[in-house]
């Protein structure tokens, strides 16, 4: 992937030591947008070929890049509220692209890239150590525990943009990577340098009925995300932990926001 | 492992991991080599 | 039968009783080699690791293995560079044993990843910031030296012997062993450590997660701590224990109360360190994550009771033993001693791997429980029947008690 960058379209201020950044894409999810319905979530199984088993009832070992989650605030009926929390990969910067789960891996097959601010792994170059998942705090991470088999009517569908995995390696979501190199390669065709916000967006994103998954550069202020990652509102998962994760999820109710982390107990929600 | 895998970058990290690891393979293979060659000639002189 | 091959002067069992010992182990080996090409054909989708639990009981058995075989390394640092002469009595045997954990730990490595034929790739592709990285080079280039060490052990048999080459050989590696026993400690230091460091560097898990001196959580430092406080031990078990196989005394009382007191102290250093961090995790470590310390111990197995068992039970009691004289002679408290000291330490690579991953980190996250099924099982206990039969090999062949003649005369 690597390699792709050294000749993409844009400039090399973004250069993979340097730090800088030219991209930094990122999410914000609206909470009380989201029903829960896993349209985003059949989105990415359909986008990226990921693989199923033949009885999904166990989900401990099923491959959900994008998971949505339950939370609910405890309290009995009438009081009782839900809330239900689309987990994608965070693509956690930590400190200067010191993520959880990259700094780990023993054989560099998952990288922190400087210029996009994307998380990626390397499926051939990963031998299956799942130390990655042991240091992802969001269970983002997912582990090929079968050889991935579809169904016969179902191969043709499969996409060609994204290369399945083998079993025996880890995998997540890559925030449709492969989307943004079509977007690059496009703009290079036409002679841009830049892609635009509606060129890259994500499959969830646009599975979303609900509007509830906003995608783009989080950096760059003609991009929704920026504005809305500001809102007092907006917070990101486990913060406290120093993840440091480009995923920010949007909520008026407190409670939904103290859900975002851990505290004390009596200690302050942020 | 080897600087032409091409993400390899210098940096004290890589110093300070391959200078433990070289300095102990080189003990063990100077080592070896060492008892192997003495041996060679211990056996060719009919020592021992 | 085999009476050419066992060492002049010493008396062993009939071959036919040998033979079927061997069988014996070789059946529980041959059971976990089925598992092993089971896991290896299939998947590891026939073992009950899930992506919850990516670590489990393959993990534990390694990292708790080496902790137990550290006895190998300390000893051969104790004799070699402290000097402590009367610890050669039991150094064969204990290289011996390091040697077994050493290669279980390597084997069991090669069935817990997913695509066993890429483990190269972890020299290949190192990524020098990563502990396991680190782990990984230093438990293969640890296992060459033992297995440097082993070869003159080997080398003493009868037959061997008789070869000039052989023998001018071995002479010539025992001349420079201290060499190798004092690079082998380095890299075993360092192994112990980076294995400790593995769990202390996950930030995103605040159990395993600990301060850092320099680029190390003090779980680095622990670990070692914690090896050589055990590893002694766990020599002396098998030692006794071999003892009482074979009805033979073998290791002179006063090699195995000097080890045990060594042991003793190492484990009041190490208890007093752990508690310092336990009590640093607790105050400031925890709080700053949002985290409570009881949350660390909502339910059982994880509650406190373990970790009353792993620093009270199996940790204070052992130590007391072993380093009060009157308890330390007493031949049924030193055993207890050593057993507790080992499961202390056992209860410590569990809980640092199994307990970390099992706490739900998101707070509307779930608490998932994970009980080993028969593969891991098998494949984590097959290491002593491995050592029952090395060991068994060794000790009928080879003359790796330089004090049996002069204590069964």
């Amino acid at each position: 992937m690597k390699e792709e960058h050294k000749e993409g379209v844009q400039g090399h201020e973004g250069g993979a030591h340097g730090h800088g950044e030219k991209y930094k894409f990122g999410m914000v999810i609206d909470l009380d947008k989201c029903t829960g319905c896993g349209s985003c979530m059949v989105a990415c199984m359909t986008e990226n070929n990921v693989p199923y088993k033949k009885n999904e009832t166990n989900k401990l070992d099923s491959i959900t890049w994008m998971r949505v989650f339950k939370a609910t605030n405890g309290k009995p009926y009438p009081d009782t509220d839900i809330c239900y929390f689309p987990r994608p990969c965070m693509h956690c910067e930590g400190e200067h692209g010191h993520a959880p789960c990259v700094s780990v891996c023993p054989a560099t097959a998952t990288d922190y890239n400087y210029e996009t601010g994307i998380v990626s792994q390397i499926y051939t170059r990963c031998f299956g150590c799942r130390y990655c998942m042991a240091a992802c705090p969001y269970h983002a991470r997912y582990f090929n525990w079968w050889d991935p088999v579809w169904p016969d009517d179902t191969k043709e569908s499969l996409s060609p943009d994204v290369s399945p995995r083998m079993r025996g390696v880890v995998e997540k979501c890559s925030f449709c990577f492969h989307r943004f190199q079509g977007a690059r390669d496009k703009a290079y065709a036409e002679g841009r340098r830049e892609i635009t916000e509606n060129e890259y967006q994500t499959a969830c994103t646009q599975a979303c009925p609900a509007g509830a998954i906003v995608f783009g550069d989080l950096n760059n202020p003609e991009h929704k995300v920026h504005e809305l990652k500001q809102s007092p509102h907006a917070f990101r998962l486990l913060e406290r932990l120093g993840t440091n994760p480009k995923v920010y999820y949007h909520s008026t109710r407190s409670w939904v926001r103290r859900a975002g982390d851990n505290y004390l107990t009596n200690e302050r929600s942020k | 492992m080897l600087p032409f895998v091409f993400e390899w970058h210098w940096d004290l990290g890589h110093v300070v991991f391959h200078g433990g690891l070289w300095y102990a393979l080189s003990i063990l293979g100077i080592g070896m080599t060492y008892v192997s060659v003495k041996t060679y000639f211990d056996v060719k002189r009919g020592g021992h | 039968m085999d009476s050419a091959l066992i060492p002049k002067g010493l008396k062993r069992c009939p071959f036919p009783q040998f033979a079927l010992w061997i069988g014996a182990w070789s059946f529980i080996m041959l059971w976990a080699a089925i598992a092993a090409v089971i896991a290896w054909a299939y998947g590891l989708n026939t073992t009950n690791l899930n992506d919850y639990f990516g670590f489990g009981a393959w993990i534990t058995a390694d990292l708790a293995i080496i902790a137990l075989g550290a006895g190998a390394f300390f000893t051969g640092f104790m004799r070699y560079v402290l000097g402590i002469d009367e610890f050669k009595n039991i150094l064969n045997y204990a290289v011996i044993i390091g040697f077994i954990c050493y290669s279980s730990a390597l084997a069991i490595l090669a069935l817990d990843i997913g695509q066993p034929l890429r483990g190269w790739f972890i020299f290949w592709h190192a990524n020098v910031h990563s502990m396991l990285t680190e782990v990984a080079f230093c438990i293969s280039c640890y296992f060459t030296v033992l297995a440097i060490e082993y070869i003159p052990i080997i080398l003493e048999n009868r037959q061997l012997d008789k070869v000039p080459t052989l023998h001018a050989f071995s002479h010539n590696l025992h001349h420079i062993m201290a060499v190798f026993a004092a690079t082998g400690a380095f890299l075993s230091f360092f192994h112990q450590g980076s294995l400790g460091g593995v769990a202390g560097v996950l930030f995103g898990r605040p159990f395993a997660f600990r301060v850092h001196a320099s680029i190390w959580p003090t779980t680095f430092f622990l670990f070692i701590f914690s090896a050589i406080a055990c590893g002694p031990c766990f020599t002396i078990l098998v030692t006794r224990l071999t003892e009482a196989i074979t009805r033979k005394k073998l290791v002179a009382r006063n090699v195995i109360l000097k080890l045990a007191t060594v042991s003793g102290w190492l484990l009041v250093g190490y208890l007093s360190v752990k508690m310092l961090d336990t009590l640093y995790w607790a105050a400031v470590t925890l709080p700053k994550m949002g985290v409570n310390f009881f949350d660390m111990y909502p339910q059982a197995p994880f509650n406190l009771w373990i970790l009353i068992a792993e620093l009270g039970i199996c940790g204070a009691i052992p130590a007391a033993i072993l380093i009060t004289k009157k308890t330390r002679e007493n031949e049924f408290l030193l055993i207890l001693a050593a057993i507790l000291n080992c499961t202390g330490i056992c209860i410590n690579r569990y809980v640092m791997t199994v307990q970390a991953l099992a706490l739900p980190v998101m707070p509307f996250d779930k608490f998932y429980n994970y009980v080993p099924n028969w593969i891991e099982w098998i494949t984590s206990l097959a290491p002593f029947a491995f050592m029952a039969i090395l060991l068994s090999l060794s000790y009928r062949y080879l003359p790796i008690f330089p004090q049996e003649k002069e204590l069964n005369p």
